[in-house]
Parts: structure tokens; sequence; C-alpha cells
């Protein structure tokens, strides 16, 4: 077997064992949260035998161990339980909650990746030159900013002085695309300005760290032109570094845009889960838990694999 | 006269320096150099470390490596000044009409491409030909450089191939934009002996095939004897001495140069095989964690009290690795290893303090085997401090006595490592070393990472040193003239075997077996046409065969 297929092989089963310890950490995590989903529902003036049959009917007298094997059963087969909230099925509301949250991280992620690389080169082209200060001071001040703030600012500036975007940005299955990128349009810049800094700083050092290297110097005396040496022989060797903060920024990007959606009152995952947080509704906390934890894997996953296989040394063993 | 290739007249070469602590001041690199190489000359560049010579050679292609700046002179390039010339001049003659050969092929190629990608890579960006005739023009310079299997070499990636074909892919790649001159720094420097010669003679005929000009940067005479038509001697950034190779070599007029041709001749009487046994090797077979192959295979040595064992080897012998399995840091999977009459522990954690004490290490590389935030005082108080608790005066008293006996002055304890000279800071290790008054000392390859002249230096410490303290050396080496230097007895090892091994005299006296014979025939003698004796000779014996 290629030597890059064990590894890769590897590295997936490896993802997979840890989504499976991240589910028994959610799992747990909400069985220790204060309080009784039974005495939740029906209200301080509810009879012992009224909250325990509640309970032999939600299946809370099993042992926890018994109740998270049958929990993880369900998740396996597509069923992640019933909202104790509003008792719909939490996989169905999930899948259009989640379709919108990765709508928005995409179109952020579509603009901000591209964007924050080039920005990297074009700072290590003119290192300690004005572009580079200009953009470095610009990405490090939208960081710097909270992203709630950010999100009112553009508000303020481009819905209501001068309206060319929505405030809300409501969605829904009957839009079509532009009018749903028109949408989106604000709460998606904000996070295009909060990961640009990050990912731009990140490629900016990796590619830096190449440029110390002694092929470069070869690239110089070859008469190649500066940025040329830089995109062409540095930039392939700083891939591994920029996939990895890349991803990090991206799985940012689904899992933390929670004060964002709020913010924009956006339709998407982060609103679902704050709304039944509030609501102690534990089967919608455990699912969005469980979402959240296999986007961040899978993405720091691909990025691994991605590592793997940029590297010359793997990929063309002796 | 036709007009010279290259011509440099009074060429000044400054760089800024930031001391530490100090105001930035700049100093001058290289200073009056004036050179004149015809068209199909090879111009050898010589010197020790800091002598300006590759900044120099540099300079051909107008280039200065970090913040060097090339301040006064003229540099022509067949009559073209290229010193003042824009950046995008420059980049017409760097890559086209100048091309480079790097130490360090290995490092100097980029890991994340095809070897032919790169070897064509300025044919094509400066327009010189289509693709398929630079793939063609680079396949026969492979073919013409001995490289194996020319038609698929270019598919591979720097990392598939070895530093010897490297080194050769790197002057194909030098060739492939048919230059007007190539430079070439240190490119066998890094090469084992009995593979720098190959890379030497296939460099020496593409030159003369091509007939290009060439500036050969090297700090081994023998080394550039062989390559070049005329050279100069450099030091401290001054031309020393400039002439035709023959009288450089044979009738060397600066006292300088006299030095450099004397280094490196220095004769060690063997001691008799008398003193009792220190360190007994026996039967010792090692492999690293996670690999199926043994690097030590029955390695078994003897080294007597006082007495300089030199094991000698090229890169992948396991000379090294020996020196790993002795001190403990790799346990072998079988053998003993007998120290002063006990038996050592094959693991280091089962060593006692004593077993560390009398048995040091000294490392090639000075500058990393030192903690850069302590002074030479607490370099070398560490191990007094550690094995015999000495503290206050009578540790400063020690300290002092030290730096005494490595020669240095003792206004050196106060200083940092980046304050000392290559040279300096071996000498600081040396004295680490014997700071724990051990009975061994392990030098791994500790001069090959210095100039001739320092190494000499250091080598002669240490012999006065074994003499005084009466310690033993398994010295490792790569080098010949270093084990004729130092050593009593001579253990060659070869893929992690000994092949050769006994007294200084009987190991480098025929009959040779053909390992050591091939060793110590690729050593270049600081003669005229020795390595085309030699390469006649190997021809006539592999036809006979």
């Amino acid at each position: 077997m290629h030597p890059v297929v064990k590894l890769v092989a590897q590295r997936i089963a490896l993802g997979m064992l840890l989504l499976l310890a991240a589910s028994v950490l959610i799992f747990a995590g909400t069985q220790i949260l204060p309080g009784d989903v039974a005495q939740a529902i029906l209200g301080q003036q509810a009879t012992p035998v009224a909250l325990a049959n509640l309970r032999a009917q939600m299946g809370l007298d099993q042992p926890a161990y018994i109740r998270y094997f049958e929990w993880l059963f369900g998740v396996l087969h597509g069923d992640l339980g019933h909202s104790l909230a509003n008792g719909q099925d939490v996989a169905g509301e999930i899948m259009g909650r989640l379709g919108n949250t990765l709508f928005l991280a995409s179109t952020a992620a579509v603009i901000a990746v591209p964007t924050a690389i080039l920005l990297g080169l074009v700072s290590v082209r003119y290192q300690g030159r004005w572009p580079d200060k200009v953009i470095s001071a610009v990405t490090l001040s939208t960081v710097s900013v909270p992203e709630f703030l950010l999100g009112y600012i553009l508000m303020y500036l481009f819905a209501v002085e001068y309206p060319i975007a929505p405030s809300v940005a409501m969605v829904d299955d009957t839009m079509g695309l532009l009018a749903k990128l028109h949408a989106v349009l604000l709460p998606a810049t904000v996070l295009v300005l909060v990961v640009l800094g990050h990912m731009m700083r990140m490629t900016r050092a990796a590619i830096l760290n190449v440029m110390q290297s002694a092929y470069i110097e070869t690239a110089e005396l070859k008469g190649i032109r500066p940025f040329l040496v830089i995109f062409r022989h540095a930039f392939p060797n700083a891939i591994s570094p920029v996939v990895n903060v890349v991803m990090i920024n991206l799985a940012y990007l689904v899992v933390g845009v929670v004060v964002v959606e709020v913010v924009f009152v956006y339709p998407g995952m982060g609103q679902y889960l704050v709304d039944h947080v509030a609501k102690r509704d534990v089967p919608v906390v455990q699912a969005c838990g469980l979402v959240f934890a296999a986007i961040y894997i899978g993405l720091n996953m691909l990025a691994d694999v991605i590592s793997i296989l940029a590297n010359p040394r793997l990929r063309h063993p002796k | 006269m036709a007009e010279a290739l290259l011509e440099i007249r009074d060429l000044k070469i400054e760089a800024t320096s930031y001391p530490p602590g100090e105001r930035p001041r700049d100093v001058v690199l290289v200073d009056g150099v004036s050179l004149t190489l015809q068209k199909g000359r090879v111009l050898g560049l010589i010197g020790e470390s800091g002598a300006g010579k590759s900044t120099i050679g540099l300079s051909a292609m107008a280039y200065g490596r970090g913040g060097v700046r090339l301040t006064g002179g003229t540099i022509r390039l067949r009559g073209d000044e290229i010193r003042t010339a824009s950046a995008a001049g420059l980049r017409a003659i760097r890559g086209q009409r100048v091309t480079y050969v790097a130490q360090s092929a290995a490092a100097a190629f980029n890991p994340a491409k095809k070897l032919m990608e790169q070897v064509i890579e300025t044919t094509l960006l400066h327009g010189l030909a289509s693709r398929t005739e630079a793939e063609a023009r680079a396949v026969a310079l492979f073919a013409k450089l001995g490289l194996p299997n020319p038609d698929t070499f270019g598919q591979r990636f720097p990392h598939q191939v070895s530093g010897g074909q490297l080194q050769r892919a790197m002057t194909a790649m030098a060739l492939c934009p048919k230059p007007d001159l190539v430079i070439f720094d240190e490119p066998t420097t890094a090469l084992d002996v009995t593979t720098q010669i190959d890379v030497l003679a296939a460099i020496k005929e593409a030159i003369r095939d091509t007939g290009v000009g060439a500036l050969y940067i090297t700090h081994d005479l023998a080394v550039v004897a062989q390559v070049s038509d005329d050279i100069m001697v450099l030091r401290h950034g001054k031309m020393v001495e400039y002439g035709s190779v023959d009288q450089i070599i044979n009738a060397p007029r600066e006292a300088y140069t006299q030095a450099l041709i004397s280094v490196r001749q220095m004769e060690h009487p063997e001691k008799p095989a008398e003193a009792p046994v220190v360190l007994s090797v026996g039967q010792v077979t090692a492999r690293y964690r996670g690999t199926h192959f043994d690097v030590l295979k029955n390695v078994s040595v003897d080294l007597r009290a006082g007495q300089t064992l030199a094991v000698v080897g090229e890169s992948g012998s396991g000379k090294s690795t020996l020196a790993r399995a002795i001190t403990g840091l790799l346990p072998p999977r079988s053998g003993t290893i007998r120290f002063a009459g006990r038996e050592l522990s094959r693991d280091l954690a089962g060593r006692s303090k004593d077993d560390l004490r009398e048995l040091q290490m000294i490392y090639q590389m000075a500058d990393v085997a030192m903690n850069p935030r302590h002074t030479v005082g607490q370099i070398i108080g560490r191990p007094l401090e550690f094995y015999f608790g000495l503290k206050g005066a009578a540790k400063q008293t020690r300290i002092q006595q030290l730096l005494d006996e490595i020669e240095m002055g003792r206004g050196f304890a106060d200083r940092y490592p980046a304050e000392l000279s290559g040279g300096q800071k071996q000498r600081v290790c040396i004295a680490r070393a014997l700071a724990a008054k051990p009975r061994l000392i392990i030098c791994d390859e500790v001069t090959s990472a210095l100039d001739p002249l320092v190494a000499d230096g250091i080598l002669k410490l240490l012999l006065d040193l074994q003499k005084v303290e009466g310690v033993a050396y398994l010295f490792i080496t790569h080098d010949l003239a270093t084990v004729k230097a130092i050593a009593d007895s001579i253990a060659v090892m070869y893929r992690g075997a000994v092949v050769r091994y006994g007294a200084k005299s009987d190991v480098l006296a025929p009959p040779y077996d053909d390992y050591t014979d091939l060793l110590l025939s690729s050593v270049p003698e600081m003669r005229l046409g020795w390595l085309e004796e030699v390469i006649a000779s190997r021809r006539m014996e592999s036809a006979g065969n």
C-alpha cells in the first residue's frame, strides 16, 4: 500500500475516534447540567407521580450509559431525537439551519481565503515597506474590534445611513441565489473582516519562514521576478501551515458565528442553539454540539490530509 | 587581446553590522580586489571563512547576500558594467549569462518541485529555448555529467536522489541556459571524498566541453589545484596572492599561502600499545527504533588509556551511531561496552553519575552545543557544580584554570558564545568536557566545521591536553588528514561494520582492502594532475576487471 494512503487512512480513523470521544463529552456535559427536564416541562406544581411517569416515558429512569448508547444508536441512524420544547424532529430542523449557516460561512470563506493569501503574498513581497504596513495595520484593527460591534457599525453605515443591504439577514428557501447573497452581505462582510487578519498574518509568517531557505536564493540568482519567487518557489513550501490556519478559520466561520447570527437575526445553527439552550432542550443542544464537533474535526482532518498530500517526500517516497 | 569575460577592478563590498548593545556600523567585507577572467578559463578563489570569497563570487552577478552592498569599483561582464545595473538589467544577467552552483545542492533545490522543472526554469523564463529543446538540452547535460538514467532523472524530486547526484544536477542547471560564466561556490565541500572525486571530474569535464568561464570558490587548495587555471588567495577581504595554479602551488610567494599549503600535514607519532584498555566495545549491534536494518553490525574496537582511536568513514557509515551506542543514547540490541574495567549499562538511565562523568562528548557544531544565553563561565562551571559540587571561589579558580588550559584569556569567562569565533567556541566545548575530569572524550567531527588553520590549532590543543590529562579520545572523522594528525589506532567503518582496524601504521600501509584503498586514493593531493591520474588509473582498473 502507498504510504500516503496509509497515512490518510490513519488520519481519518483518528478523526472518527475523536468524534466518538466528543460525543461522550457532549452527552456527559448535558447530563451534569443542573436541573431536571421533567420538572422543567411540568413546572413546580407537578406531583411526584406525574414526574416519575414523564421520566419513564422519556427514558430518564435508565442509567446514563444506556441512554448514551441509545442516543448514539439513534444518531448513527440519522435520528437526533425530538425537541423537548416543541416536539419537532431535531434532524429535520437542523438540516435547514445548517444549510443556512454553511451558506453564510462559505460566502465569507470564498472571499476571505483568497484575499488573505493574496494579501499575505503582497506583504512578503513588500516586507517592511508601506504596503506591508498598511495591510498589517488594517487587518489587525478589524480583528481587534469585537464582531458584534463591527456588525452594528456596518449596520449603521450600510443599512441606515447608506442603505445598500438589509440589517436583518432573513433568508428562506424561496429566495434566489442573488437575493440570498444580498441578504447576507453585511454578516458575511463582518465574518470576512474577522478572519482575514489571522489568515493573512499566518500566511505572511509561513512564507517569510520559507524565504530564509537556500533555494529562494537559488531562485533569485536565476533572475526570477520577486513576486514569482514568492509565488512559485516559496508558497508551495508553505502550504502546510497555511492550510492549517485556513481550516481553523473555516471551522470558526461555522462554529463561531453565534454572535453574528444573533446580531443579524440570521436563521442559522447559532441562533437555533442559543434559543434552545435557554429552554434546556437537551436533544437539540446535544445535536448541535455534535454537528459543530463533526465540522471542527472534519475540517482539521482535511487540513492534515492536504498537508500530507502537499508534502513531496510523502507523496513520492524514495 | 580579446575583451575579458569578467573584469573586476578595485571592488569594495560593505555590510552593516549590528553588534549587541552598540550602534550599527558599516564593515568592509572586501576591499580593493581586482581580477580578470578570460573565456573558457577557470579562476579559483581560495581562503578561510570570512575571506570574502563567496561575496566576491556573487558580485559577478551583482548580488549581495542579506544586507551586503557592492559599494565601489567596477564589475564588467564582457564590457558591460553590472555593479550599477538596474534590477531589470540584473534579472537579464542572472540565470542567463551568469549562473551559480551552490555549496549544498540539497538545500539549494526547491523540495516541492521536480528536478527537470528547476533545471530548465531559467532557459524557459528568459525565452532561450522551447520546452522541448530545453528538456533535450537538460537530458544531454544529465548524461554528460554521468547521472543515472538521464532520460527520466528529471522526473524525480530532490529528496529522491543522492547528495552527489544533486550536486551534478545543480551543475546541469547552471549549464542549461548556456551561460558565459558559472560560479561554483564550494560545490564538493558537503560531499564524501569518494563522491567528491567523481563530481569534481564531472564538473571539470563539463567546463572544458562547454567552454564557459568559471569562478571556483573553495577553502581546499588541493581541490582548486585540480580544476583551476589561475588562483587568487584571499584573506579578510583582501587579495593575498594571485597567480597561475602552478606558481601558487609550487612556488607560493606569500607566507599565508605557504601556511595554507603546509596545513593538514601534521604528523603524530603513534604511541605503543602498552597502556591498559579503557574502552572495549564488543560485538555491538544496534538499530534505530522503528527501523528494520542494523546501523551497527558486530562492531568491536578497543581503546587504550591516554590514546586516540580514530573512527573513519563516510556519511552513513555508522560512526556517529557508534558514539551514540557508547554513550548510551542508543541502547545496542546486543554486545557489550566495557569501560574502565566495568561493564556499562546499555541504557543511559542505568548508568551511574560517575559513568556519565568519566565519558564526555564534544560535537561538530560547537555553537548549537552551547546555551546561547549562558556565559562561557556558566557553561564551563556547570559540570563543576554538577559532578563535584564546586561553588564560589573554588569554582571560579577551576574555571580560570580550564580557560588557561584551552589557551584562552581569563576575560572570556564573562563572554557569551555569540561573541566567540568558531575555533574559540570549540575550545570552550573542550573545556566543558575537561571540567568533568573524564577518562574518555568522544570527539564527533570536532574540526569538520572549522577552517584548516583553526582546525590544526584545535588538534594541537587536543594532543597537548592528552599528554597532560592522560585522557583517551574516540575521534570520529571523515577526514584522513585529521586521522594522520591525531590517531594512535584507526577503525575504518563502512555500512555499519568495521572493515579495517589496527594500529595507525598498519591500517595506513598496504596491502589495503578495496574500500580503504578507494577511501585513501580519493583524498585530494596538493599537486597538479592528481585528479587525471586517479581517474585514469580507476578506468584502467575497471577495464582490467
